[in-house]
């Protein structure tokens, strides 16, 4: 059988980085190939490539045979590539309908756009309404608008940018029931991630990307998630270490917390409850978009609420700007680096002050004491190994590993006695991940209670006590973490959100 | 004061007069806002069309080839603008207002020897039969070609937002540029087209005001139109059919201050001039306060500046 | 093809760089524009920006003119700049400006004709205290409707105009005017008046008061917390609203202070080179300021230079104007390429231009 698609020395390079360095492997008809490695590995530049985002420096494709040098994505989808995007791109305001008619190049009058978004989301089992605006649905649900997009051109191949991030445990399932019908019908499909379970349980071969390089091909069946794992970073892992620690009093108590949406688009937080003790870590998973930033804001206090519905050691404190909280030690890292927990274009030692003027005494009368910011700011690149030539670099050229152990050693190094962080680790390369993740536990072991809000089960399984959900805005009770399976971790998160198994025939 | 002084078919038939600068200025913000550009250069881009209608008109002495070159110019200086942020990815606010400024002073040079002449008069389109029906003949259908050019143009771009494939690819592109991109639509070629065409629509409207409403040339004559062709786009929450309401409730007032002008009103002159201000103020207030549901259908990518990384 | 990339972070060279390289291109555009009005444009450009200071038989005049128009220009530009920089635009100078010398010289006529000499210091207080409220009405609008306040503080100019146009022939007139419209002459009575204060430097108390804000803004902004969040807001208003920055106490304190120091140029303009309220006070300064302050880069020292650059434009405009018949006009579109050049210039402070293959983009 000859390949569907071959990708023959593939190179791109950006200023002080090369991306893809001589990247080559085959991608056979009806086979579901993974894309493995770590971020920064350069996977979103290569299939970026394969669909006509990006023109490679040097190296050539063939699709079916015939080279393949797509100009623009319309070209690429005229020669059967269709590619689902982990951010996606999607307009909220705008419905199903037009937002698959956006990503075809000669769609159908509306109403037949929408008979037959109908007739193949029920083929796949994938139930979608195409006169609903996308910004009222759930990221499960967004997702499967890419995936009808995508669907509806009939594509010889079908990439897919880590489409498992934004899904519950059974969503995934279904979701490789899917891909697999397709995959059986002659499609093939490029699969992205870098989670190595799912890896294992859906792909036929994989491609292993570090650093820009190929490093190694397998059949991922055939290996162990360790291995994988070895293959992807290119050392041994070490896993956290944590240490059995008693718990002490309750720090913090959320009674009834509700939060009506800040954006036209945003979730409303429902009624939330729970206490976190000195000592422990309360992990908090949930798919994007069910209310994750809202909680954050509610906790770190860029949004109020009600003042008795978060107490901190009994006292009220529902009602308080981000600054009085900082000074009860109430801290917190928010998801978003750029933009939100640091300032861009601003230099360490001013995104050093951004937080810590309270707490480290960086400003008297409203001066600013720019030796102290400085000293501070060189304390966190220290004492967290934040790789950059100095403090007066701006936040926007570190790596995002490095500016988010910056972020967190801000935070950390300020002694909270509440730490509450959305998305820790997220896009952050594996030996900063082990690194923040440590921090993270250390903190609780020296008597702070600690929230980790995160999409990424591993990692929540791997650093907390108690483990909660939200769904929609809803908190479910925490459980222990010790013992609890994937499969009731994917109900506590809602479970399959309407979606059914695909039926197709043959 | 002399109520009777004002004859209720003239104001409405000149209330369409008063209303179609704005209306066209409007109209052509709309689009260039809904491709999520906002150019504050209205006010410079209707200034520079009013002077190059009224030169080229004079001239020429064809009023029509003065709306063209008016809609020429509003267009190049338009460019200007989307060179500026588009290409050189300046801030929008600043350039806008930039745009302003050198309008202000291009308009104000080139019509320096064209003050106190006369422009040849505009042609009303008189329809047999229709012309001559009592009030409604006067107010519907005897105004200049340009009263219904501006009303096809709203009803193009209705159209074309909600109907055209052109329409949804440019309502893609205002709400979220990157995913436009990602999708493979070329995202400033979109709107330099769109910022183009809100700068010939800018120097219609002007035109519209040297050639028709006053019909003079003097220096700075739009004396804010355009700024309240922006607040317009505003009251109407992005959406056609009620920027022509904005537009013609606005030129109601315009027309109906300077009737009790004319008519010796008890209430100062000055106040009654500047009442057209404070009701656009008032508007903003209004509808920003429901501001929950307009930002619905604000373009989300409105003013930001996109730059495709890779 | 030429393409722009990002720098990792913005270019302190460029950015102090581009202000220079587009006075050189205004300089360069300029000359074309004059050479196609017919006239000499080497001689237009030394006329405009050499004469003024250097000519043997101008400069005695035209040198403390420089103080006169540069004093209110720096002033306005500097309030504008602190609320440019937060991402909070008043447009609407000119009408605080306005708002400003009405209600300062307001102040001084009610009390006419009292020689104390609190008088002066009253009108001050008066004329700032009528900017900062003019200022105050988009910014409530603002914290409270969410009302654009660059729509409402530019609305606010044509009514300020209205409201001078009302006064100088009204409730301000002189009484021993003979009916002409106009106030009374400030310059002439002592305890009002704005004087001269060195002779020949056209140094007057609006002048100390402009360089005395260059040296606030400048601590502020450098060494202060409210500056730190107006710099903050900016950049990163999410990152402000984590950082605890209020934006709605920072609307009303950086629209009322560029309010109140617009306020201030103008009482300060009316009691001295004005010398009364007439119907057309009102000369466009409000709008100039917003271009120095963006010539200044938003920086309170290049808001200073750029001050002084753009009212010799204005001096060197009127000898041109006087000398080569150069058209008034003429001059205002100077002013305004030297805006887009600056703004086209901007990018290369945090983009580098790169010419090399071309990227599908």
């Amino acid at each position: 059988m000859t390949p569907l698609l071959t990708v023959e020395g593939l190179t791109k390079a950006y200023p002080g980085v090369v991306a893809n360095d001589h990247v080559s492997f085959d991608v056979m008809p009806g086979e579901v190939h993974a894309l493995l490695g770590e971020n920064g590995a350069g996977k979103s530049t290569l299939v970026k490539m394969i669909y006509g985002l990006v023109k490679p420096d040097s190296g050539r494709m063939t699709l079916r045979g015939a080279p393949f040098e797509p100009a623009e994505p319309r070209a690429a989808r005229a020669e059967g590539v269709a590619m689902v995007f982990q951010h996606f791109s999607l307009f909220e305001a705008l419905n199903v309908a037009e937002n698959v008619a956006l990503g075809m190049e000669a769609p159908p009058p509306q109403h037949q756009l929408a008979a037959r978004i109908r007739e193949v989301s029920e083929t796949y089992g994938l139930p979608l309404d195409p006169g609903r605006i996308v910004g009222d649905l759930s990221a499960g649900e967004r997702q499967r608008v890419e995936i009808i997009r995508c669907l509806l051109q009939d594509p010889k191949l079908l990439i897919m940018d880590e489409p498992t991030s934004v899904l519950t445990p059974q969503e995934v399932g279904i979701l490789f029931e899917t891909l697999r019908k397709l995959a059986a019908e002659g499609t093939a499909i490029l699969y992205i991630s870098h989670k190595l379970e799912e890896i294992r349980a859906l792909c036929d071969a994989a491609t292993i990307l570090r650093l820009g390089k190929v490093v190694d091909s397998c059949d991922p069946r055939e290996k162990s998630a360790a291995e994988l794992a070895e293959m992807m970073v290119g050392a041994k892992l070490r896993r956290p270490e944590r240490a059995k620690r008693a718990l002490g009093e309750v720090v913090v108590e959320l009674d009834g917390l509700s939060l009506p949406p800040a954006s036209p688009f945003g979730t409303p937080l429902r009624d939330i409850s729970f206490r976190v003790r000195a000592g422990e870590v309360l992990g908090i998973g949930g798919v994007a978009g069910n209310g994750q930033d809202e909680l954050l804001a509610a906790l770190s206090g860029e949004a109020q609420t009600r003042p008795e519905a978060i107490r901190l050691h009994g006292a009220p404190i529902g009602h308080l700007d981000p600054n009085p909280r900082r000074r009860i030690a109430v801290l917190a890292a928010p998801e978003e680096r750029l933009g939100h927990a640091a300032a861009p274009d601003m230099s360490l030692t001013e995104n050093a002050l951004l937080t810590a003027a309270i707490r480290q005494g960086l400003a008297v009368n409203g001066f600013l004491k720019w030796p102290a910011a400085r000293a501070f700011a060189e304390k966190i690149i220290e004492t967290f190994d934040v790789r950059t030539p100095g403090a007066g670099n701006a936040a926007r050229a570190l790596s995002g590993g490095n500016l988010q152990k910056f972020v967190i050693g801000r935070e950390v190094l300020q002694r909270p006695e509440l730490l509450v962080v959305n998305q820790p680790t997220w896009g952050v390369d594996a030996a900063a991940a082990a690194a923040i993740r440590q921090a993270l536990l250390d903190l609780a072991a020296s008597g702070a209670a600690v929230i980790v809000i995160s999409q990424d089960l591993d990692e929540l399984l791997e650093i907390s006590d108690r483990f909660a959900a939200l769904n929609e805005g809803r908190l479910t009770a925490p459980r222990p973490a010790d013992g609890l399976t994937l499969e009731e971790i994917g109900l506590m998160m809602g479970g399959a959100h309407d979606m059914e198994v695909a039926h197709v025939d043959g | 004061m002399d109520l009777s002084a004002i004859n209720p078919v003239l104001l409405v038939a000149s209330l369409m007069v008063a209303a179609t600068p704005i209306l066209l200025a409007a109209i052509g913000e709309l689009v260039v806002e809904k491709s999520g550009v906002l150019n504050l250069g209205v006010e410079g881009m209707m200034i520079t069309g009013a002077v190059c209608g009224f030169v080229v008109a004079v001239e020429t002495g064809s009023p029509a080839l003065g709306f063209v070159c008016a809609a020429l110019g509003g267009a190049a200086l338009a460019l200007l603008f989307g060179l500026l942020t588009q290409y050189l990815m300046s801030n929008q606010v600043a350039t806008g207002l930039g745009l302003t400024l050198f309008g202000l002073g291009l308009s104000a040079l080139i019509g320096q020897s064209y003050v106190g002449i006369k422009a040849p008069a505009t042609p009303r389109l008189e329809i047999p039969l229709l012309s001559d029906l009592p009030v409604l003949g006067r107010i519907v259908f005897s105004h200049d070609l340009m009263v219904y050019l501006s009303l096809a143009l709203v009803a193009g771009v209705w159209m074309l937002l909600k109907y055209s494939r052109a329409g949804l690819i440019l309502r893609a592109v205002g709400e979220n540029h990157e995913a436009a991109h990602a999708l493979g639509y070329k995202v400033i070629r979109i709107r330099l087209t769109a910022i183009a065409f809100g700068g010939a629509c800018a120097g219609l409207g002007g035109a519209y005001l040297s050639l028709v409403r006053v019909p003079q040339w003097t220096e700075g004559m739009t004396a804010g139109a355009g700024w309240i062709a922006l607040a317009i786009v505003v009251f109407a929450s992005w959406r056609a059919w009620r920027v022509l309401l904005g537009a013609y409730l606005f030129g109601g007032i315009t027309v109906l201050q300077l009737n009790l002008q004319a008519a010796g009103a008890a209430i100062p002159v000055e106040v009654l001039s500047m009442s057209p201000y404070l009701i656009t103020i008032l508007v903003l207030v209004v509808m920003s306060a429901g501001r929950a549901r307009a930002a619905l259908n604000a373009p989300a990518s409105l003013g930001r500046v996109f730059h495709a990384s890779n | 093809m030429i393409r722009l990339e990002k720098r990792p972070a913005p270019s302190r060279f460029w950015a102090g760089l581009t202000p220079v390289l587009a006075v050189l291109a205004t300089m360069a555009a300029g000359a074309v524009l004059f050479a196609a009005l017919g006239k000499d444009p080497v001689e237009a450009i030394r006329t405009i920006f050499w004469d003024p200071l250097f000519h043997e038989s101008f400069a005695a005049y035209s040198r403390p003119q420089l103080m006169v128009k540069a004093g209110p220009l720096i002033l306005i530009a500097i309030g504008l700049s602190l609320g440019f920089r937060a991402g909070i635009w008043n447009i609407g100078a000119e009408g605080q400006y306005i708002m400003g010398a009405i209600c300062g010289a307001g102040a001084g006529l009610a009390l006419y004709p009292s020689e104390s000499f609190l008088l002066f210091p009253l009108m001050v207080a008066a004329g700032a205290l009528g900017g900062w409220g003019w200022a105050m009405i988009p910014a409530v609008l603002k914290t409270r409707f969410g009302t654009n306040e660059i729509l409402v503080s530019l609305m606010l100019v044509y009514v300020a105009e209205n409201i001078l146009a009302s006064v100088s022939s009204g409730l301000l007139r002189n009484p021993e005017g003979m009916g002409f419209p106009g106030s009374r002459n400030l310059q002439q009575w002592a305890a009002a008046a704005n004087p001269e204060l060195i002779a020949n430097t056209g140094m007057h108390w609006g002048v100390v008061t402009a360089f005395v804000a260059v040296i606030f803004a400048y601590v502020l902004l450098n060494r202060h917390m409210l500056g730190f969040q107006i710099r903050l807001t900016g950049q990163s208003p999410r990152a402000a609203r984590f950082a605890g920055v209020d934006p709605a106490r920072l609307i009303l304190i950086c629209l009322g202070l560029s309010g109140a120091l617009a306020g201030a140029a103008g009482l300060f303009e009316v009691a001295g080179p004005a010398g009364q309220i007439s119907i057309d006070f009102g000369s466009g300064y409000g709008f100039t300021a917003i271009i120095v302050a963006f010539l200044g880069r938003l920086h309170p020292v290049g808001i200073l230079l750029a001050g002084l650059l753009m009212a010799l434009t204005y001096i060197g405009g009127e000898l041109a104007q006087l000398m080569l018949g150069l058209p008034s006009a003429a001059i205002q579109l100077f002013q305004g390429m030297l805006l887009f050049f600056l703004l086209a210039m901007d990018m290369s402070a945090n983009y580098r231009v790169r010419i090399g293959k071309p990227e599908v983009a």
